[in-house]
Parts: C-alpha cells; structure tokens; sequence
C-alpha cells in the first residue's frame, strides 16, 4: 500500500459575502500518496484553488473552512494553530500560485524576497542566502541570474514572474507541492524544462505534487490520479489513463471532448449551458441542469461519489446506464 | 474584403536600461535587449499571432504598438497614420479616438482590474471616458457584454476578488469589447480559461472579427489556440522575428530549429504519449548580452561556425513564409 500523505474529508469552505454564502467548496474528499502526483481538473470556478488554499489555512476573507477534515501524515492541520502552521507552510506544505505575482511584493528586489523565505524559518547566512537563490534562479532558467536577482517583479516578463514564483515555492524543499497552473505564462519549451524539473525534484526529494491545471497535455503527461471538480464538488476520481480512456462521469467526457489537439484535427465541442451560481447551486446533483443523462434522481438529492472499480471514483447515478466516449487516438 | 497593412509595424526596437546597484549612483550597466528590430504588418480583419519563448519580447512589442510604453526607434502606422507622431502631438480629441481604436486584453488578469471597483463600474468605465453610450444605456450595455462572455448579470454588482481566474479573464474581455474597438491586443486572453470557456471565448473572438471587422494582435503560449484562430504567425526569439508564415504552413512545414522545437515541446493530451523529454536543451540566453551571429546558436543543433559570426536576416523562402536562418530546411 502506498502511503497517504495528505487525506482531505467532506471539506467545505464557504465565503460569506453580501449577496450570499458562496459555497466554493462543498463537500470535497481526496486524498494524496506520497510521491505521486495528482492532478486537480475542473471548470473554471469550481473550487481548485480554494480547496489548496483551504489545505493551506489561508482562505481570504470573507471565506472560511465550514466544515470537514484534512490530515497531513495523520495530524489533523485545522486544530494547528496559526503559529503551528506558519512553520507548516513551505517547508511541508507549499504552493505555486496561480498568480505569480501575487507572491511578489512589488518594492522589493527578487533577491530580498527569495531571502526572506530562506530567513523565515532558520538562520542564513547572507552569503549562503545568495548562493542558494542563484541556484535556484538557475534552476528555474532564469538567465544572467546575479543580475536579474536585483531587478523588481515589474522589470520581468510575465513567465519570468512565474519561474520566480516556482524557485519560491521550491526553496524550501517541501514535502507537498500545490502548483496551481504552474506553467500557463509560460512558453511550452520552458514548460517542458519546468515539467521536468518538478519530476527531478519530486524524485530526489521524494515530494508529492498536486498539479492543478486547465492543460489536459500536462495532467496526462505528469499525473498519476486525476480529480475531477466541478462547482465546488468531486465528480470523478481515477487513475490517469482510465479517467482518459474511460471516463465515467459525463462533466469529465464533455470535458474530454473540449480538449484541443495540435497534432490532429478535431471538431472543438463546447460544453452547453451556464456556470452555476454557487450562492444558490442547483439542487441534486450539480451538473444537471448541463447533463443530457439527468433525470428525475438528479434534481433531488446529491449523488455520493462510489467506487466503481479499484481506484475509481463517481458520484453519478447514472454510471452504470450510460457509455460515455473517452479520448480514443483517432480523429473524429 | 481584406485590407492589407491596416497595422504596420516597422523596426520596432525597444530596449530597456539596466542599473547598477549603488544608493547614490545610478549607473547604467547594460541594457535588456526586449525587442530588436520588429516588423510586421496586421490586415483589417485578420488574426495575427507572436508566439515564442518566455521573455521574447511579446508583451513589450504590444506595449509599444499601443504607446503605453515609448519605443527605442522604429514607427507603427494605424490606417497609415503614424501613432507615435499622433499620440505625441496636442489634439486632444484625436488621441482619446485613437485609445479607443485600440484596445488590449492584459497578460494578467489579476493586476488590471480595480479592486474597489464593482465589475458593472469596470466595465462601463471606457464607456464613460469616451462617452461611447448614453448614460441611460450603460447598464443595457453592461449586462449584454457579460451575457457576451458566458457571464450573468448579477455578476455585475460583484468585485474582482469575488471571481475565479478564468472568471476575472472574461471581465477583462468585456471590458476591452465595451467601446467597440478596432483593433485589439489580446495577450494570452485564454490560458487561465477552462478547455470550454476557452473555445467559447477563442468562437466570441472569431465572431466578433466578423461582425464588427476586427483585428487582432493575439499573442499566446497555447499553439493550439494559434492554430485555431490565426491567419498568419510570427515566431519570436530572443527579440527578433525568425519565421513567419500562413497559420497552417507554419504548423506543418515549420523551418526554424526553434519553431520546430516549439511545436514538439507541445504537451499531447493522452496519457499514452507519456514522458516525452523536453527536447530543447541548453541555457535560456540572455536579452541583456544576446549571442552574437543567430541569436538561437547555443541552443540550435544544427548551428555551423557561420551560424555564430553572421546573424541570419529575414528572407522569404516561399510566397508568404519568411525565415531567419542560414541554413533552412535541413532538419
Ligand atoms: N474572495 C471570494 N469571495 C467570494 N467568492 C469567491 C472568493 N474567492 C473565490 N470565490 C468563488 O469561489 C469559487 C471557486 O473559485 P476558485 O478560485 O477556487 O476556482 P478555480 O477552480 O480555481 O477556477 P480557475 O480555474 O478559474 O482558477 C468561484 O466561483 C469564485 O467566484
Ligand atoms: N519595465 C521593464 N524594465 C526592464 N526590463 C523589462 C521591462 N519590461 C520587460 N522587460 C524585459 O524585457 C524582456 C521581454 O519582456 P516581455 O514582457 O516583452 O516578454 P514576453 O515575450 O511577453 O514574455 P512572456 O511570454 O513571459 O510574457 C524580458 O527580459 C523582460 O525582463
Ligand atoms: S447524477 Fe444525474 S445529472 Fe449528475 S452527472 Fe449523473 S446523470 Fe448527470
Ligand atoms: S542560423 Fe544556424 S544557429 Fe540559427 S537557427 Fe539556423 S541553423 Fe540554427
Ligand atoms: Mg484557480
Ligand atoms: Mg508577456
């Protein structure tokens, strides 16, 4: 058995806002083995980054963690406290955002901000500081590092905001990485190189990845497991190349269906019907109102996600009735 | 009906200067060579798309095509006009004109909307600077650029941070659709979407071309949204165009050692093509001491002694497809 590193259970995390309590997360269970990568897929808006976040302790207000569990190696992290989790957060747990230069104060040169990552959990010497965030620039491929490191985030292009944002992430050598679209400023040589250093890394440091992204390229190319989300819940769970080959949930065929390819011509098929609104969902299961398989079932009351075969998760009704198409190697 | 050179672009040459880290003085060290030596031309209607690596100068060449930044030297004519010469002199009323011929939809759509501001107000904000609709309609107006961009109308009252990202990309989008433009930069307008979204907005755009004679500047990392798109494609490197051609010959007969590393590198979505290696190899050079002959040398496996002395220029190897390299088609 391989061991879990991270396990998350009925997690919810809400945002209280004006017009109403946005239910970004509802009920969302994973889990992360040690050393896999796993990826986190989904409609724009339904709740990737809110459930790192949430795994992170750092929900923004007016958001908050309602209800649920998530254990690191089997400690419970929402009964840390804050101090506890200040020494969690990038050494264990860290994270890649999704906007790079959100991790980036704009005053202060790439090297003072490198440096007072290194500095925040153990003594450094300034020397050994600079050394170390030169490899890391190196790392990271950012060329002509000693004098780039002086430079300010708005001197840099937008992929080169995001590769600092990477050696950031990495500069502690944490245990569980959440690399929320680590590579979408990115050109594909360079995402390539980023890939594959983050395979290095996950090797050598025996680390495990959560990589979230919208490149359906990357999840097959890097993952082991995939999860699915879609408005807040889990909609599929499974292994890389069966959730490719045999989705199980419709959301996840038409999500399939959408997936550009380069190398072969393909009628680009949309996915119908609106985003939800997640202050009022819709009721059941979530997808129904977009699902050509709903019926009556659907609207009343929320399916659970079972395993269907080993490995494989679904909260659908319908799994059993329907025949979804998968990616088959051929052109339509 | 296509007009040719709506947009011309010539010699665009953009460098910015590096200093030394003294308190007291400020000495110039070096410069980063962002965009050397840049020239296209963009036809009414048409899709024209800069692909190329991290850094290459894309965001900077948009920059300076809409004078939010100045240009080293070089000139950019809108309808023939000179924009520089344009935007540099006194009346008023033709620069305001001018902005809203041109609009740009950021790299980032995290940075470019107001925080304080409602979406409803970022959007009708160009409305009311260029006074583009009566004040009445705005809302009208607001509420059918969020139906235009898969977005409802409640989300108008909302605020930025309220949104996903690929949510706050689409209020970017309505916002530079708001004033009826010409021309629009779009840069990476679509990486931070879903697969779904992405096609919507990538068919919006199309549409839009259509319907209301658009052209666009689009600038991308996802190849496959280059191919889907647009008529004809630029390759950056380091500064400089290398190759330019129709869409679909430069995805299928690419002639350049980096156009052809590009399209390689692009991830398969199937899980049976695993690991494939990055093929590229080699340093990420530097703009602020480019390589002396072809800027692509350290890196290219072809490259020949001539390759490092003399910088290959831009030629035409077939009607419409150009190329910068000494020694075409051998790979
Ligand atoms: N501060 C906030 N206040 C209110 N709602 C929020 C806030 N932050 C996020 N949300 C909502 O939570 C939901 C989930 O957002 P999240 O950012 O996790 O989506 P995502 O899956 O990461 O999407 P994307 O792929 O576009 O990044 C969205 O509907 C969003 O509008
Ligand atoms: N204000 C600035 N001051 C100094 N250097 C700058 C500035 N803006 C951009 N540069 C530099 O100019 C070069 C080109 O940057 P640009 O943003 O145009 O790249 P890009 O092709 O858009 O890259 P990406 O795909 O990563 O967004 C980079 O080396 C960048 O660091
Ligand atoms: S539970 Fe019903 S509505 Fe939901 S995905 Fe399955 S068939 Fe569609
Ligand atoms: S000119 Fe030489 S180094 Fe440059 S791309 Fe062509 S073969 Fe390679
Ligand atoms: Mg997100
Ligand atoms: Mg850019």
């Amino acid at each position: 058995m391989t061991e879990t590193l991270l396990k998350v259970e009925g997690l919810k995390t809400y945002f209280y806002t004006e017009a109403g309590i946005v239910k970004a997360v509802d009920g969302v269970s994973f889990d992360v083995r040690k050393g896999e990568t796993l990826g986190l897929v989904g409609e724009s808006g339904s709740g990737k980054t809110v459930t790192s976040l949430s795994v992170l302790r750092i929900v923004p207000k007016p958001g908050r963690i309602v209800e649920g569990k998530i254990e690191l190696k089997g400690e419970n992290l929402l009964a840390k406290s804050e101090k506890e989790m200040q020494s969690i957060r990038g050494r264990e747990i860290a994270m890649i955002f999704q906007d790079p230069s959100s991790s980036l104060v704009p005053v202060y040169t790439v090297e003072t901000q490198l440096r007072d990552v290194l500095s925040a959990h153990e003594k450094i010497s300034k020397d050994d500081a600079h050394k170390k965030i030169l490899d890391l620039m190196n790392l990271v491929g950012i060329p002509e590092a000693e004098i780039r490191m002086r430079e300010f985030p708005h001197q840099f292009s937008g992929g080169m905001k995001q590769r600092v944002a990477i050696a950031r992430a990495l500069a502690l050598e944490p245990e569980l990485l959440f690399a929320d679209e680590p590579t979408t400023a990115l050109d594909v040589t360079i995402q390539a190189q980023v890939l594959d250093l983050l395979e290095d890394l996950k090797k050598k440091m025996g680390m495990s990845l959560v990589m979230i992204t919208h490149d359906m390229g990357i999840i097959a190319k890097m993952t082991s497991r995939v999860v699915v989300m879609y408005a807040g819940n889990v909609a599929e769970i499974a292994k890389t190349d069966d959730l490719y080959y045999r989705p199980r949930h419709p959301y996840t065929a038409l999500l399939l269906a959408a997936v550009p390819r380069l190398d072969r011509k393909k009628t680009l098929s949309i996915i119908p019907g609106n985003i939800p609104n997640l202050i009022e969902p819709p009721s059941g299961c979530r997808f129904h109102p977009r699902c050509e398989f709903a019926t009556k079932k659907c609207e009343e009351a929320p399916p659970v996600l079972e395993e269907v075969e080993p490995d494989h998760f679904v909260a659908c009704y319908e799994w059993k009735n329907i025949t979804l198409k998968g990616e088959t190697g051929k052109n339509d | 009906m296509t007009e040719e050179n709506f947009l011309q672009v010539k010699n665009l040459v953009k460098y910015f200067p590096i200093y030394s880290r003294g308190v007291l003085t400020k000495k110039q060290v070096g410069q980063v060579h962002a965009v050397d030596g840049v020239s296209f031309n963009i036809n009414k209607q048409e899709t024209f798309a800069l692909v190329g690596e991290s850094g290459c100068g894309k965001t900077t060449t948009a920059r300076v095509i809409l004078n939010l930044i100045e240009p080293t030297s070089g000139e950019v004519l809108l309808d023939g006009e000179n924009i520089f010469e344009k935007f540099k002199g006194s009346d008023k009323k033709e620069k305001l004109k001018l902005r809203r011929k041109m609009q740009m939809i950021f790299q980032n759509p995290y940075g470019s909307l107001d925080p304080r501001m409602t979406i409803c107000d970022i959007i009708s904000e160009p409305l009311v600077i260029h006074k583009h609709v009566a004040k009445e309609c705005r809302c009208e107006r607001v509420y059918e650029l969020l139906k235009l961009v898969g977005l409802e109308e409640y989300h108008a009252e909302r605020y930025p941070h309220e949104f996903s990202g690929g949510q706050r990309q689409r209020i970017c989008i309505a916002r530079a659709l708001a004033v009826e433009p010409e021309f629009i930069v779009a840069d990476e307008p679509v990486s931070s979407l879903d697969v779904s979204i992405r096609a919507q907005i990538l068919n919006l755009l199309a549409d839009l071309q259509k319907s209301m004679g658009l052209s666009f500047l689009y600038i991308s990392h996802d190849l496959s949204s280059v191919r889907q798109i647009s008529q004809r494609v630029a390759v950056m490197y380091l500064g400089e165009i290398v190759e330019l051609a129709e869409t679909d010959e430069l995805f299928d007969n690419p002639l350049h050692p980096y156009t052809q590393a590009l399209i390689e590198a692009v991830p398969i979505p199937d899980p049976k093509t695993k690991n494939v290696k990055a093929r590229l190899r080699g340093e990420v050079p530097s703009p602020i001491n480019p390589p002396l002959g072809c800027r692509f040398n350290p890196r290219c496996t072809h490259a020949t002694a001539a390759c490092r002395e003399k910088k290959p220029e831009l030629f035409e190897v077939d009607k419409g497809h150009f190329l910068a390299c000494a020694q075409p088609g051998q790979a």
